[in-house]
Formats: C-alpha cells, sequence, structure tokens
C-alpha cells in the first residue's frame, strides 16, 4: 500500500516538476535564439542548467532500477566549441523535448490523482448520497492505478533520457580505448621482463658455457683433472640455462596450451594444484588469445586459493555456449577475497581485452567463488 | 640394447646416438614423425624407444599420442619420453595402463648420461622413471597420502620416480630392510593388494600423482 501511495505522490511531484521544465525549455530556448545574436556563452550555461536538472532527474530513474546512464557526448573547446558540440548532440533535443512534453504528460499522468479526490466529492454533491460508492471505487481504483500510470510515464521519459546510441558508441570508444592501453601497457611490462630475463638469465649462462669449455679445452692435455672439473661446471651452468628457459617459456605461452588446447591445459593447472580441486570442462573452441589470458587467470585463481583460502579442497568448472565462455573457481576456504585486491584486479586486467568480466562472492568464512565470463561463443 | 628414436631436432638426434653408443646402446632406427615412430615401434620391437613429445607435423603432442597408441597396439612396449617441459598430466596418461616400462624425463636429464641409461635400463625392464620435476613436491596431506608419514612420502616420491629399494635405500641413507618396511607400508595404506612388485609400484606412482586412490 505504502507504495501505491508513494506512486501517486511522485505523480503528483512530477506534475509540478514539469512547470519548472517548461521554465527551463523556456530559456534553453530563448537563450538558443540568443546566440543568433553572440551570446553563446549564454547559451552553454542555460544548457548546462537544462542538463543538471535532467541529470538528477536520471539519477532518480537510476534509483529505481532503470537504465539512464548519462547520454552526452563530450564538449570541450571555448564556448563556441562547447555550444556547436551540444548542438549537434542529439541528447541536447532529447532534454529539450523531454522538458516541452514533460508539462503535457505530467499533467496527463498527474491530473488523475489530483482531480480524483474533488471529482468524488463534486459528484456527491451534484448526483446525491447514491454516488458515495461510485466516489469510493473511484478513488480505490485511482490507488491501484497509481504504480502502474508511474510506470507508464517512466517508460516515457526513458524513451527520451536514456543514452542515445551516440553516447553508448562514445562510451564503449572509451571503454576500448582505456582497455587497450591497459593491454598494450601490459605487454610492453611483459616483453620488457622477457628481456631483461634472458638477458641476465640464460643469454648470460651460455656466455660462462662458452668460456668454461674454452678454458677446458685448452687444459685438457696439460691439466686433465682440472678440464674435467670445469667441463661439470660448464654442463651444471647449461642445465640452470635450460631450466630459466623453461620457466620463462611457461610464463609466454604455457607448453601443454600449445600442445592440447585450453581444456587439457586447465586440466594440468588443477592437478598442480596443490588443493583436491574437481574438474568438469565442456569447451568447443577459443581462440588462442583468449585461451592464453583464461589460463593464467585461472592459474592465478587457483595459486590464490591454495595460498590464501586455506581450503582444502576446490573445483574448476568451464563451459562454452552460443553466447559466452564462463570459468567458475571455487574453493572451500575462509572466504574474504579482496576484489580490488592485486591478483583480482591482474585477473580483470587479463580479461579487459575481450571483455571480460570478473565476479566475486567470496564472503568471510567462505567459501569463494569466482566466476570469470568472456564473449566468446562457440560458432 | 636395441633403441628407436623420435626426435625432429637433427642436433639433438645424433647427440642421443653419440651419447649412447659407448653404453652399447645401438639406435636401430631415427624417425622425426609421429607416424614413423608407430610404425618402427610396431615393426621394429625396439627395447625402448626415445620419443620426443613435440613432433612434426602438428609440433603438438604427436610423439605423446604415437607412443600411446603404439603401447596399445604392443601393450608393454617400452617408452621413454622426453620433453623440453614436465606435465603432470602426461605422467599420468603414461602409467594410466598400468603396465609399466614408462619414462616421463626432462630432455635436460640426458646431461647426466649415468643416470638415463640407467632410467633407459630400468624402462626397458618394464620398470618406470618419471622426472623428479614431476614427482617434485605436491603438498603434503592430499587424500590418502595423508595418513603417510613424512619419511614414507619421501619414500614415495623416489618411488614414484622409479627408483628401485637398493637407489632408495642409498639416497635416503636408510638399510634396505628400513626401506622394504617403509614400502610395505605404502603400499597397504594406499590400498594397493599385492600383486606383482613393478605393478605395485606403478600404481603407488599413479596413486602420488592424482593425490587419491584410484
Amino acid at each position: 500500500m505504502r507504495t501505491r501511495w508513494d506512486a501517486l505522490w511522485t505523480l503528483v511531484r512530477l506534475t509540478g516538476l514539469s512547470l519548472l521544465t517548461l521554465l527551463v525549455a523556456g530559456l534553453t530556448v530563448t537563450s538558443l535564439a540568443a546566440t543568433l545574436i553572440g551570446l553563446p556563452g549564454m547559451a552553454v550555461s542555460v544548457i548546462e542548467n537544462g542538463r543538471t536538472l535532467t541529470e538528477r532527474y536520471r539519477q532518480g530513474l537510476r534509483d529505481l532500477g532503470h537504465p539512464a546512464d548519462s547520454p552526452y557526448l563530450p564538449a570541450t573547446g571555448d564556448d563556441v566549441a562547447r555550444l556547436r558540440a551540444m548542438l549537434t548532440d542529439p541528447a541536447t533535443w532529447h532534454d529539450l523535448v523531454w522538458m516541452l512534453t514533460l508539462p503535457v504528460t505530467g499533467v496527463v499522468y498527474g491530473i488523475v490523482p489530483i482531480l480524483v479526490g474533488p471529482a468524488a466529492v463534486a459528484s456527491v454533491v451534484v448526483v446525491g448520497w447514491w454516488a458515495v460508492p461510485v466516489g469510493l471505487a473511484l478513488c480505490a481504483a485511482t490507488v491501484f492505478a497509481g504504480p502502474w500510470l508511474l510506470r507508464q510515464h517512466h517508460r516515457f521519459d526513458l524513451w527520451l533520457l536514456r543514452p542515445t546510441s551516440h553516447s553508448r558508441l562514445a562510451a564503449r570508444v572509451d571503454q576500448l580505448t582505456e582497455s587497450r592501453t591497459l593491454a598494450s601497457d601490459d605487454r610492453t611490462a611483459e616483453t620488457r621482463r622477457i628481456e631483461r630475463d634472458l638477458h641476465d638469465g640464460a643469454q648470460a649462462r651460455m656466455v660462462a658455457v662458452g668460456m668454461t669449455l674454452r678454458t677446458a679445452e685448452r687444459l685438457v692435455e696439460t691439466d686433465p683433472v682440472a678440464a674435467r672439473a670445469l667441463l661439470a661446471e660448464a654442463r651444471t651452468t647449461s642445465a640452470a640455462a635450460l631450466s630459466e628457459l623453461r620457466a620463462l617459456v611457461r610464463g609466454i605461452r604455457p607448453p601443454v596450451l600449445v600442445e592440447r588446447g585450453l581444456a587439457d591445459a586447465l586440466r594440468a593447472a588443477a592437478l598442480d594444484c596443490p588443493l583436491d580441486v574437481t574438474v568438469h570442462i565442456e569447451l568447443t573452441d577459443v581462440p588462442e588469445t583468449v585461451a592464453i589470458a583464461v589460463y593464467f587467470a585461472v592459474c592465478e585463481l587457483l595459486t590464490n586459493a591454495a595460498k590464501h583460502g586455506g581450503g582444502r579442497h576446490g573445483a574448476l568448472e568451464a563451459r562454452q555456449d552460443d553466447v559466452a565462455l564462463r570459468v567458475r573457481v571455487t574453493d572451500d576456504g575462509r572466504g574474504g577475497a579482496d576484489p580490488s585486491g592485486a591478483g583480482l584486479t591482474g585477473v580483470r586486467q587479463r580479461l579487459a581485452p575481450f571483455d571480460g568480466s570478473v565476479d566475486v562472492a567470496s564472503p568471510v568464512g567462505g567459501p569463494t567463488e569466482i566466476t570469470l565470463e568472456i564473449p566468446c561463443g562457440s560458432s | 640394447m636395441r633403441v628407436v628414436v623420435a626426435e625432429d631436432q637433427y642436433l639433438l638426434r645424433t647427440g642421443l646416438t653419440r651419447l649412447l653408443a659407448p653404453y652399447g646402446v645401438e639406435v636401430v632406427a631415427a624417425v622425426s614423425t609421429g607416424p614413423e615412430l608407430l610404425q618402427a615401434m610396431v615393426s621394429l620391437r625396439p627395447d625402448v624407444s626415445i620419443v620426443d613429445v613435440r613432433l612434426p607435423p602438428t609440433f603438438a603432442d604427436e610423439g605423446l599420442r604415437a607412443a600411446l597408441a603404439a603401447r596399445q597396439e604392443c601393450p608393454g612396449a617400452p617408452v621413454l619420453v622426453l620433453s623440453a617441459h614436465v606435465a603432470r598430466l602426461y605422467a599420468r596418461e603414461l602409467l594410466a595402463d598400468g603396465g609399466g616400462g614408462v619414462g616421463y624425463l626432462l630432455k635436460d636429464r640426458v646431461f647426466s648420461d649415468d643416470d638415463f641409461v640407467d632410467a633407459l635400463e630400468r624402462v626397458a625392464a618394464g620398470g618406470t622413471a618419471l622426472d623428479p620435476e614431476v614427482v617434485a613436491v605436491l603438498m603434503a596431506g592430499r587424500g590418502p597420502l595423508e595418513r603417510l608419514t613424512p619419511r614414507e612420502l619421501d619414500v614415495l616420491s623416489l618411488l614414484a620416480e622409479g627408483r628401485s629399494n637398493a637407489a632408495i635405500a642409498a639416497r635416503l641413507y636408510l638399510s634396505g630392510s628400513a626401506v622394504t618396511k617403509h614400502t610395505a607400508n605404502i603400499f597397504d595404506k594406499l590400498g594397493l593388494a599385492q600383486s606383482d612388485d613393478n605393478n605395485r609400484r606403478v600404481q603407488a606412482a599413479l596413486a602420488y600423482l592424482n593425490g587419491q586412490p584410484l
């Protein structure tokens, strides 16, 4: 009942708001006219005031769970440039139309709750006491129709106020630019690390091997014992170089992934995890770049589960349908994983170039359940 | 000993042949692809085959697959798989038929030729040789392994590598009878029934890799 009264009250307030928007719309139209006689600054500030008003209204719609994100395209530069950007932004015109029509719709939707009470009283006065049931029925009908009326009103609002196709595209471009920058920064850091590892590791060791072999070669006749010791040393050094190279390769393109594909690579990772991990995998075809990102993401999650979770059992599920690839890693540890910690942020960044998302459910006391979703359906 | 070598890199192929010659190991065929390996194993019946996991034409796990296929055709045909990296997953697949005569080592292990030839001989004789890196520290306390004492875990990891009781005794500075007692306890705790010793050792290695009963 509470919400029904709220709905009626909101409708009444909307009628009041409509008077304000009418005023702002009037100002907007006037200021647009003013630009014709050379006052772009004034036009800009009036449009901005209108935006402040509609933005506040959008916030209200968002609070109710409607998709009313801000629709404006960026407007920068001097007054003329900003005015031009604003005037070419469809959202400005949508706002204006909304402000001009709110008085109409506000009255149409709001008039019912405003007038029903008086109308009921009036009908009793005019027609007589036998109209009382009719009046009561009218009032009751209004109370019940309130939420429906409000919903209709919001539908109309959203039609004009939700993000335009332009602003959705602009938002998407922003998001892609950011994820691309992240990805390429990541890649640069990665190649730098690889270069340094090779330079300080395997390369340096192979130089040492070469020098040791040369010395041994010279000593082989004069001091065979020393030569033999040097040869053994060369062998040890080259083994160390190999093991470094192996670790490096595993960090670039994991061998099992290359040889067997993602499903077996995930199985191998689960097998290497100190937790007892049950595995369920149904994958059809995953592009290699996505596979590598998912593999490292899952390795990170399994490592976290083993290191911080303190549990004994885990589960790894990976499924692919025609919409997305979903991977879920769970453990029976103590929970409380920090979604903005370094590990999970790294996972999120790894998946960002593929529009992947990371969902963390880890109440204190456990269990922890982390879901990765990448929009990469089976074809 | 008659050996087939499947390795696509010329340097490694000739290197292996040269390394093994002083030990009386004769390379009867050196092949470089999966199908050739399968054919050589089936027609030449070598004492053991040395196989690189990654072979042409796919450069995926061609060698491993061919070796597994050959063992289906000739059960128990000894295979020693070499790779630049080792994965527990592959070890489990190789051991899965329970037949023994299986080795799985990092390529670098050929550096210590004595050890390598020892592993080769164990595999040829129907035993196992798993790389210490495959067997390397699984966190203690997974499944039935939890019931083992730390000492028994030490013994089990060497057992999983395919070492003989004598070798385990030497490695851990134990007496032969102590090792026998430990292995008996391990078999018991893992629920491995009496059967021939080789077979039980393979089963123990598998249990170790799985961390759970079979």
